[in-house]
């Protein structure tokens, strides 16, 4: 179960924004996660408490394909995302590097700055703790929930790699 | 079957793919950069890979922190010619380089009908040659760099179809930055743009790279223009290979279909902090700039630099300015000196730098500070992208960049070339 503090964002938040490229040669995500949303917001990295949610309304995730940007979300303490809509780069990147995606627009409509979220990953459910509601996040479709169980795209892909082997033998 | 779903077909064995279906895809070319490829080699090593799925279609491209612009940047470009070299993989540094997305199409590395991705954004760039090329982070291109494929989900396309014959210093880069101002950074999410009309059959090569480079500001998963006698004459003498041509089969094959008549359109400017915050350069007055920057892989081909030339021929670039000019290759380098552009160049008092990806991506050669505004021929002018996070950027076409340049504010090029 992931439960947190919401910090709400608008739409287009940009991987500029999320992380700016001249941190892009860093690698330790609790480095990067010190520079998270500099650009915009600069005291974010302080503000943040580990397990807290960002909430955006839509494209979240918009602009480069770099993957560190959703590394950098995660080195920050966040544990998840909710918004309306994800940008398609930023959704490949953060399901390989394992940062939990919400799409759901009421939960963005109703949920506000410091308000407590409860995710159930499992379940796809997300609570409005603060408010005391609970809204359904719009499921993966299947293939992306077979990724996720195993593990990411690399150990997807080895698993597979590892029975086509035992076949070949 | 769109032009899209045709080619990504071809690529699975299956005879009909339909828009919203995933896939595994075959690949003909991976492609990361400096910025991205070390990744992809941690990934690589991780699943334990002995080799790439075929060497020569693996590309790494040395341009966004190239050349070197600190010590981590030295030290990670080095590791990657290592990598390289053990792996026997296409490795582009000094020699004959340049910006990847300017690089693979001049070298003949892509060709109409392939699957291309890359760790960039920009990898949609291709799709002017007709192929189907899309940005990725660095773990989907460690997969497809050792098994070949990589997953896709099928996207459906929209139809752009752009009517009239463009007026002088209307460019490809105006027609995308308009269509952006019109849909929005998000218009086209998880879509294809199929980018066909006048307009764009009248359009040089170098403008269709600019528009297919840009989707990806509107969301897209690519941009595509579809093959006709420019596309081929471009690929003459930059390949042998024998390649594929399709074409959407009808209309009703698009999600939706989108009509521009842009014979009037004028040169179009994005305010900041978005690509989709557009208007036409008529529309904003006495907006001064501190630096120019005319280059990159949305304008950085030998076009763009006839642009500017034409504008800055015999005039002086503004003494409070900065005018940064970047060709996106040694090819177009050097095709820009002997066409005498460098000599209007430097003679006009702008700095020529090697190419790179530096400014655009806020490395170095042209960093912003607090305050500062430029104006600029790259793609993207969010907060704090070519350097502090109180700058400006303003995005235009490389005729409006020069001609700003001389007066030092947003100027229209027909009010400085009589």
């Amino acid at each position: 179960m992931i439960r947190g503090k919401v910090h709400k964002f608008g739409k287009n938040i940009d991987t500029d924004a999320i992380i700016a490229s001249k941190y892009a040669n860093f690698s330790d995500p609790l480095e990067l996660g010190k520079h998270c949303m500099e650009n915009i917001d600069p005291d974010f990295g302080k503000r943040v408490e580990k397990g807290d949610i960002i909430v955006a309304t839509t494209n979240f995730g918009c602009g480069s394909s770099r993957e560190i940007a959703p590394m950098t979300i995660k080195g920050a303490g966040i544990s998840a995302v909710v918004a309306k809509s994800f940008a398609r780069i930023f959704f490949r990147n953060a399901i390989n590097t394992g940062l939990p995606l919400l799409e759901c627009a009421e939960a963005v409509e109703m949920s506000e700055q410091g308000d407590v979220l409860e995710i159930d990953l499992s379940m796809g459910t997300i609570r409005n703790v603060t408010k005391n509601l609970v809204f359904s996040a719009v499921p993966y479709p299947e293939f992306i929930t077979e990724l996720i169980e195993a593990g990411g795209l690399v150990e997807y892909v080895m698993k597979k790699m590892e029975e086509d082997n035992k076949k070949s033998k | 079957m769109t032009l899209v779903e045709k080619i990504l077909s071809a690529h699975t064995g299956k005879k009909e793919v339909k828009a919203g279906e995933f896939l595994n895809v075959k690949v003909d070319m991976v492609m990361a950069s400096d910025l991205t490829a070390h990744i992809a080699a941690d990934q690589f090593e991780k699943m334990g890979a002995k080799k790439p799925f075929d060497s020569q279609k693996v590309i790494f491209v040395m341009d966004h922190f190239f050349p070197n612009k600190d010590v981590a940047a030295a030290e990670q470009i080095k590791r990657l010619r290592e990598f390289s070299k053990k792996y026997g993989i296409l490795f582009v540094e000094a020699v004959d380089g340049g910006i990847e997305h300017v690089y693979l199409p001049e070298k003949g590395l892509v060709l109409p009908g392939d699957v291309v991705v890359g760790a960039d954004s920009h990898t949609c760039t291709y799709g002017a040659l007709g192929a189907f090329a899309t940005g990725m982070g660095s773990t989907d291109i460690a997969v497809a760099m050792v098994t070949g494929e990589i997953w896709m989900k099928v996207p459906q396309t929209i139809k752009f179809n752009y009517s009239g014959k463009l007026p002088t210093w209307v460019t490809g880069k105006d027609l995308i930055l308009y269509t952006i101002g019109r849909i929005t950074v998000d218009g086209a999410l998880y879509m294809a743009m199929e980018f066909t009309g006048e307009a764009i059959k009248g359009l040089s090569m170098e403008g269709r790279f600019t528009m297919a480079n840009m989707s990806v500001e509107a969301g897209a998963k690519t941009g595509i223009v579809a093959v006709d006698e420019k596309t081929k004459a471009y690929i003459e003498g930059r390949s042998t290979r024998p390649y594929n041509v399709y074409t959407t089969d009808s209309e009703a094959d698009y999600a939706a279909i989108v009509d521009y008549d842009v014979s009037r359109l004028e040169p179009q400017v994005a305010l900041p902090h978005s690509p989709d915050n557009v208007c036409g350069i008529s529309e904003v007055s006495n907006i001064r700039v501190d630096q120019v920057v005319i280059g990159s892989c949305t304008n950085g081909r030998l076009e763009d630099f006839e642009y500017a030339a034409r504008v800055l021929r015999n005039k002086k670039v503004h003494p409070d300015v900065r005018c940064i000019v970047i060709p996106g290759s040694q090819e177009v380098y050097l095709a820009a000196l002997r066409a005498g552009f460098i000599e209007v160049f430097i003679s006009a008092g702008a700095i020529v730098g090697p190419p790179t990806c530096g400014p655009c991506v806020g490395g170095h050669i042209g960093i912003l500070a607090a305050g500062e505004r430029c104006a600029s021929t790259t793609n993207r002018n969010f907060i704090g992208r070519m350097g502090s996070p109180r700058s400006e950027i303003y995005l235009v076409n490389p005729a409006v960049a020069a001609a700003s340049a001389i007066t030092g504010r947003l100027t229209n090029p027909e009010e400085v070339v009589k």
